[in-house]
């Protein structure tokens, strides 16, 4: 196995006027095809910042990040533009979905920076196999939480990605809401193949994936595959 | 994103805040539609004036005194088949101001003297009556032609032909009545008298040069067909001559082309003026463009870092974004020329202070203002766009 994303002493320090604030302190982790990985760690650890950086939303301060192979701290705007259009599904804990349009926009927006063929057939096809495919019309405020984040979800999934990052995208769900994502993920993930990563904070979804890492202090501090993983709800996963 | 997801894009942002955009638009409806108006205007009066002179006939010279006398002798030498050839006739006239009596009505106006050669070279024609004949000259005939402004004044609807004035105090005869003309390259000649040009000169001016001779105000030359420019060098040539001129002469010859180039330099500026002067409007109205594109980059600062996470590159930003700032500006650009097409309709034939306006719309002026308004949006759009392409993604994100 190849692995998808490989960061190597990966630094990130921030500075507020003259005071310098080290946030990662030498992360290296690498994360296989087809894994499905969490990442936790109390408050103000790094976890998002980590995440935004292998997502190509934020740049590192020193350290090598390999995705697919390729070295992306030396990339410009247009390359990086291109990994997250293409390369990546970033779900966030807030959804992040343009309230003016429809669940369907929404999604379709995700294909306008890129490869627009059959943009919307594709795009119904992945509001469908989050079960919303009878909510499209609908706009973002007229959807709840957790129906929201799966609109995210499909639209990070429709661009068809090598991986699928998630920053605590259960965070503002109930449990109920908190298993259907799982599910979706889980299913993803064993099913297709898709390489997955979520940051947590409930140890409970922690258990669904395969393999934990721990990070305190902007260093990791454990990484463990788990035993038995936990397996969601399946009720929303047959497609509506 | 392709052109057409781009203005869709922008069209929906637009659209988003009507109010707004109702508002920011009106500034270059105002800015455009001014400058189409005013320059409509100025460029009426151009054509307005060049139609007036050209009417007068184009194969017309005037000569005029400048710090000489010209005498009645001077004009009629000017018709010489030897020296001149190229002139056709000349008409002399003499003017001078006095007030024209009709029982208790009177009128302060302009007295001209002149020849019957006058209604064929000036293109005169009497509406009614009979215009100035030799037999009038040759016997110094108390006689008088109106100016229709003057006849409508002194007489209203009636017809004055053979009826009694006074001009100065002195009895004349009405014998015609001219056509209207409008003014002309003389300001306006229908409130003029016209009286034989001898009546004049002894009962109502009577200026004589030193040496007794009988000045002259102005010569109307009439030039053979084409050959103006002939005709002017000759005419030129006969009266330094006749004046023993060496160096700077002392009467000018001008062409009607000359005073009409003459008088449209000076309304081509004006009309460039007020373009100028609407322009400023325009101005402003980008500024506004400016400034709602600043708000609007700041209130989507969170949808900018969606885009941006989604795969929207600086220039796909810079792009939505310039888009909505031109679309904007040629939108309002082209409402402005509507509004200015109806606004010169408006005021064509509109009086202000006295005269009649007249305005003339032309394509080119619609295309210019539409292409500065469009130039103006895109120079205002670029930076707020600049600023929205620079975000950020996660700083964008994080913004509420
Ligand atoms: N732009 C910034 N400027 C300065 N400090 C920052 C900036 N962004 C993040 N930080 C700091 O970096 C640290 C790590 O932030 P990060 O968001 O990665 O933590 P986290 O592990 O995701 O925490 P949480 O679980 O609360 O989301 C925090 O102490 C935060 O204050
Ligand atoms: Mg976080």
């Amino acid at each position: 196995m190849t692995a998808v994303i490989e960061v190597t002493d990966l630094r990130k320090t921030y500075r507020l006027g003259p005071l310098a604030v080290p946030v990662l302190n030498g992360v290296s982790l690498a994360v296989e095809r087809g894994e499905m990985v969490s990442i936790m760690g109390p408050s103000g650890s790094g976890k998002s910042t980590l995440m935004n950086i292998i997502g190509c939303l934020d740049a590192p301060t020193s350290g090598s990040y390999l995705l697919e192979g390729e070295e992306v701290s030396r990339w410009g705007d247009a390359r990086l533009a291109a990994a997250r259009n293409r390369k990546i599904g970033f779900v966030f804990q807030t959804y992040n979905l343009l309230p003016r349009l429809s669940a369907l926009a929404n999604v379709e927006l995700a294909l306008q920076y890129g490869d627009r063929r059959n943009a919307r057939a594709r795009s119904l096809q992945a509001l469908e196999s989050v079960g919303l495919g009878h909510r499209y019309k609908h706009r973002p405020l007229e959807l709840s939480g957790g129906e929201q984040q799966r609109v995210a979800i499909a639209r990070a999934l429709v661009k068809d990605p090598a991986i699928m990052l998630a920053d605590e995208p259960t965070g503002a769900l109930d449990t109920r809401s908190s298993a259907e994502i799982m599910a979706i993920l889980q299913r993803l993930n064993r099913d297709q193949g898709l390489t997955v990563a979520l940051v947590t904070h409930e140890a409970d979804v922690a258990r669904h994936t395969r393999r934990i890492v721990s990070l305190c202090d902007g260093l990791i501090v454990g990484d463990e595959p788990v035993a038995e993983p936990l397996r969601a709800e399946t009720a929303e996963e047959a497609p509506a | 994103m392709t052109p057409l997801a781009l203005i869709g894009t922008a069209w929906s942002s637009i659209g988003g805040n009507r109010l707004r955009t109702g508002l920011t638009l009106l500034g270059i409806i105002i800015g455009v539609a001014a400058v189409i108006a005013l320059m409509s205007i100025g460029r009426g009066a151009q054509e307005d004036i060049t139609n007036r002179i050209e009417s007068l006939g184009s194969n017309l010279l005037y000569v005029r005194p400048l710090d000489g006398d010209l005498t009645l002798d001077d004009a009629l030498a000017l018709v010489d088949p030897v020296f001149a050839p190229s002139v056709v006739s000349v008409a002399p006239e003499v003017s001078v101001s006095g007030s024209v009596t009709y029982r208790s009505t009177d009128t302060f106006t302009q007295v001209a003297g002149v020849t019957p050669e006058f209604a064929d070279v000036r293109n005169f024609e009497v509406a009614s009556g009979e215009f100035i004949s030799p037999a009038h000259v040759l016997n110094r005939k108390n006689v008088a032609v109106l100016g229709s402004q003057t006849a409508e004044d002194l007489f209203g609807e009636r017809d004055p032909v053979g009826v009694d004035i006074a001009i100065s105090g002195i009895r004349f005869t009405v014998i015609g009545v001219l056509e209207s003309k409008g003014a002309t390259a003389f300001g306006n000649e229908d409130n003029r008298v016209l009286v034989p040009l001898t009546t004049a000169f002894f009962r109502l001016s009577g200026q004589r040069t030193a040496a007794g001779d009988l000045t002259i105000d102005l010569i109307n030359v009439q030039a053979d067909g084409e050959r103006i420019e002939e005709a002017q060098q000759e005419a030129a040539t006969v009266l330094r001559l006749r004046h023993e001129i060496t160096d700077t002469d002392d009467f000018r010859v001008d062409t009607q082309q000359s005073v009409i180039d003459a008088l449209s330099e000076t309304t081509g500026t004006l009309t460039v003026f007020l373009g100028a002067v609407a322009g400023i409007s325009l101005v402003v109205g980008g500024i506004g463009i400016m400034n709602i594109m600043l708000v609007s980059v700041t209130e989507r600062t969170r949808e900018i870092g969606i885009r941006k996470a989604l795969g929207a590159k600086r220039q796909d930003i810079l792009a939505q974004f310039v888009t909505e700032a031109v679309l904007l500006s040629i939108g309002g650009g082209l409402l402005g020329v509507g509004a200015g097409v109806v606004a010169s309709r408006i005021l064509d034939g509109f009086t202000l202070a006295g005269s009649e306006l007249m305005t003339v719309f032309s394509g080119d002026i619609a295309a210019l203002a539409l292409a500065v308004s469009a130039a103006i949006g895109l120079f205002f759009g670029i930076y707020p766009a600049a600023r929205a392409a620079q975000l950020h993604p996660i700083e964008a994100l994080r913004h509420e």
